[in-house]
């Protein structure tokens, strides 16, 4: 992300000219010059540096739970090791390949999807002028901001058997009612369709304050050579959206196999029949600690979601980085 | 892209934004209609999007017994504004050594505020940390501690602080000004765009707080407004999914809110936010600029 600062080398050779000092002596004070150098900046982010490490470094110790038998009493550190034992019941158990399956087809739709549809729109948004674009996105804005516990409301106003709005337009149209809850091939596409509508808003508006970030002179400069919208779009304004593109996508990929608890939580109402085709990882992992107060494989879980997330990622920014090193993440 | 004039793809681009809008608007207004309709009408026809017979008697509910409604807007309020002041502060006071080139640890700090956002720990042992370490079962604190510094946040104010020229601050060391002088001085009242995004987002977030309520919450007096929302979607799952349901319907309607009742709760809950985000709208575009446009 930042760039490496330009090592002062003319500075550090001024250093060790009036004495020899061992090397590693050398390192110390040049490292400790740079400290003190830098003490104001590095003050000010130490609350966030502190805070970092104690909520999200300090628990990745606990990662080693997943090859433990945690026992409240014992403590993390004082509870037995069993080795692999706690990731069996992922691959034994038959809902394994269901839960693996769903969660990761179910976050690569939600990222194509996603990033697809907020393209255009954003695209599209950038061709307008005037106050409208503000009308548009106020209005793609509003799901963004209700919580997914109500978003479980509006889709219970929807897909409700008895009352549901869904249900009321069948029978005027003369078509048998749905009970949506007991069924599961409709969540195949009730799913995406709401992650949709509550994050395109928020996507279409990261894309499109990109493309207003782009300096107008190569709009101009392919205005006089007599290049027509779509020509811009595709010469112009994809090629320099491509980094934040990347960066979004990589992002997303780290999170492929860390499904959207709320999202398949609320909307299909944690009721069984629906399971096949609703349940992820991390509402099987959810019920599991919930109902069973099953720890281990939880942690289990946990850590495979954890180094799968980062394998995904590092793999992700590799392969970027060998077609285009510009555009890398890190 | 500057062209003002009316033509027809402009046209053609505006009729698909209008329907594209009334289609995600759409689920408010079925939303809003459920909570306006009369429990008869709505047991009698189901839902529609225009109420078929108008009745306040919901809002009424909610609003006649409003202890338990009024703690739960206690709560959220509490951790919305304490949470967004203290993580707005803290989100900047790391972007800002972050956003600095000459900064000599930018590339460390940068890796380790962004690595957590790839590899954590996992929902068992943060919940350990925060129950057995950190003892924050039942507490505010949990409500607003997990979210305060996200390495997205962090980005995009970042990606703002970047735009801000050196030159500032190099004239402002110049005058002998210091580091957290120049921070609180120049630097955090030139970035009001990005703050007011940016405090929006964080507030939307704690507003919006279910999933630590539901880990970490269990004690009646510290249940934020989702929690309450939550508790009444189960209690109205259980009593719809139990076999008593269809033999007592008059003990289903005493018990647990109504069907309009609900959707009146809902609203309540989240709408003072959905009024106040218009007036932010105008920093959006200017206050979001994830760091990664090369020019």
């Amino acid at each position: 992300m930042g760039k490496p600062e330009p090592t002062k080398l003319s500075a550090m050779q001024k250093n060790t000219g009036f004495r020899r000092q061992p090397a590693v002596l050398r390192w110390i004070t040049s490292e400790f010059r740079h400290l003190r150098k830098n003490r104001e900046l590095l003050l000010l982010a130490l609350p966030g540096i502190l805070f970092k490490l104690v909520i999200a470094y300090f628990p990745m110790v606990g990662l080693i739970l997943a090859f433990k038998y945690f026992r409240y009493d014992q403590g993390i550190f004082g509870s037995k090791w069993v080795g692999l034992q706690n990731f069996e019941f992922l691959f034994k158990a038959q809902d394994a390949f269901r839960i693996i399956r769903n969660t990761l087809l179910y976050n690569f739709s939600y990222i194509i999807l996603g990033t697809v549809a907020a393209l255009l729109m954003a695209l599209l948004l950038g061709e307008l002028s005037g106050r409208l674009i503000k009308v548009y996105q106020t209005s793609m804005f509003l799901p963004f901001f209700i919580s997914m516990v109500i978003v479980g409301y509006v889709g219970n106003a929807f897909l409700d058997f008895q009352n549901g709005y869904l249900n009321t337009f069948l029978t005027y149209l003369g078509l048998d009612p749905h009970n949506w809850y007991l069924e599961t091939t409709p969540w195949i596409f009730i799913l995406p369709l709401v992650s949709l509508w509550k994050g395109i808003g928020f996507s279409t508006l990261i894309y499109y304050a990109g493309i207003t970030g782009i300096n107008t002179d190569y709009y101009e400069a392919a205005t006089l050579d007599g290049a027509t919208r779509v020509q811009m779009m595709r010469r112009i304004t994809l090629p320099l959206l491509k980094p934040l593109i990347i960066i979004l996508f990589i992002l997303g990929l780290g999170n492929i196999i860390r499904g959207d608890f709320g999202l398949h939580y609320f909307l299909p109402n944690n009721v069984g029949p629906n399971f096949p085709t609703t349940d992820i990882i991390d509402t099987y992992v959810y019920r599991a600690l919930t109902k069973l107060g099953d720890i281990n494989s939880a942690a289990a879980v946990g850590f495979l979601q954890s180094v799968v997330g980062l394998v995904t990622v590092v793999t992700a920014n590799y392969v970027v980085r060998r077609i285009d090193n510009d555009n890398a993440l890190f | 892209m500057n062209n003002k004039k009316i033509t027809p793809s402009s046209i053609g681009i505006n009729v698909f934004f209008i329907i594209v809008c009334l289609l995600i608007a759409l689920p408010f207004v079925l939303v809003i209609s459920i909570s306006l309709s009369s429990e008869d009408a709505l047991s009698q026809f189901g839902y529609h999007f225009i109420p078929k017979e108008w009745s306040f008697e919901a809002y009424r509910i909610v609003f006649e017994k409003p202890a338990t409604l009024l703690r739960g807007y206690g709560v959220t309020i509490l951790i919305t504004v304490i949470g967004t002041i203290l993580s707005l502060l803290l989100t900047a006071m790391m972007a800002y050594p972050l956003s600095r080139r000459d900064f000599r640890y930018n590339r460390q700090l940068t890796f380790f505020v962004f690595f957590t956002m790839l590899f954590n720990g996992g929902l068992i042992p943060f919940y350990i940390l925060m129950t057995q370490y950190l003892h924050l079962k039942n507490t505010l604190a949990a409500l607003i501690i997990p979210a305060l510094l996200s390495p997205f946040n962090i980005m995009i104010m970042k990606g703002f602080l970047d735009k801000i020229s050196k030159e500032i601050i190099e004239s402002a060391k110049v005058d002998g000004a210091r580091e957290f002088r120049i921070f609180f001085r120049i630097i955090l009242p030139l970035s009001t765009p990005a703050l007011a995004t940016l405090g929006l987002l964080i507030s939307f977030s704690y507003w919006n707080e279910w999933f630590n309520a539901l880990l970490f919450i269990d004690n009646d007096k510290f249940i934020p407004l989702q929690l309450l929302l939550v508790r009444i979607l189960s209690q109205a799952d259980f009593l719809a999914n139990s076999p008593m349901a269809e033999v007592s319907d008059k003990l289903k309607y005493a018990s647990f809110p109504t069907l309009s009742v609900r959707m009146a709760m809902a609203i309540v809950a989240s709408g003072p936010m959905l009024l106040i985000f218009p007036f932010f709208q105008k920093y959006f575009v200017k206050g979001i600029t994830v760091g990664s446009l090369k020019e």
